[in-house]
């Protein structure tokens, strides 16, 4: 798996107190590690922190309630991992 | 401060955008309903009210940030440390340093000195979302205007 994908499970592991060998891929942050919105902001400014970046997270909850996303697009791992590659690509673009 | 009004900045004496930091003042009442029970025999400003000065100081600093079109709430308090004792009467200066701007949420360090000695300090994040209604958004820029925060200051700063 990528280095992304190692990265934010670390932050995740440390921020929630989360095993991080139970931390996978395939994990949906919400439902299957059970990180609530606060604890989401922790992580997510880790996350900018590390990666140089700014996640949008209330254009991705405003997707979400608008029905025009699914919650596993951007809270499974694997593919928030997708996520913030290409917010780094972007940025050095 | 009026301290049963939750008023707890008395004005803004410097914003600096560019630089995402603002500094505050107030002065603890001499007497308070608050110091009959903090403590009996020994008034003592609560430091949970020490926090919540910081946290004011704060919001305006995400409010001017936002052109005041976004209302901060303390979501999280981390590292606080109460130092010393500070007693009714007497007069804070309040700092806070943004030190990251997220999406929909703001981390803030913010510390409070007494008579230039560091008394207290904390890192705060704040949710920042849009005012819950037009009454507020209006309370809160006539609160602006009364401890000296303009629209057009942070407009320009």
């Amino acid at each position: 798996m990528s280095s992304t994908f190692d990265t934010i499970a670390n932050i995740i592991a440390e921020t929630c107190d989360i095993p991080r060998d139970t931390i996978k891929p395939e994990s949906h942050a919400i439902n299957d590690l059970g990180i609530d919105s606060l604890d989401f902001l922790d992580i997510a400014f880790a996350i900018d922190k590390a990666f140089g970046i700014k996640l949008p997270l209330e254009q991705w909850t405003q997707e979400v309630n608008d029905g025009k996303a699914t919650t596993e697009q951007y809270f499974v791992l694997k593919n928030l991992s997708t996520r913030i590659d290409e917010l780094v690509a972007a940025k050095g673009a | 401060m009026r301290l049963e009004y939750f008023q707890l900045i008395d004005r803004i004496v410097d914003l600096k955008l560019a630089d995402r930091k603002i500094s505050s003042e107030a002065t603890i009442p001499a007497q308070s309903t608050i110091f009959e029970g903090h403590f009996p025999g020994y008034p003592l400003m609560p430091g949970v009210l020490l926090i919540e000065a910081m946290a004011q100081t704060s919001g305006w600093l995400v409010v001017a940030l936002n052109r005041f079109e976004r209302m901060p709430f303390l979501a999280a308090v981390k590292d606080a440390k109460l130092r010393t004792f500070v007693k009714p009467g007497e007069r804070l200066s309040i700092d806070a340093q943004l030190v990251h701007d997220g999406s929909g949420y703001a981390v803030i360090d913010a510390t409070i000195k007494c008579g230039g000695k560091l008394v207290c300090d904390a890192s705060l994040t704040l949710r920042v979302l849009d005012f819950p209604n037009d009454d507020m958004a209006k309370k809160m820029r006539e609160t602006a205007a009364r401890i000296g925060l303009s629209f057009e200051a942070s407009a320009n700063g």
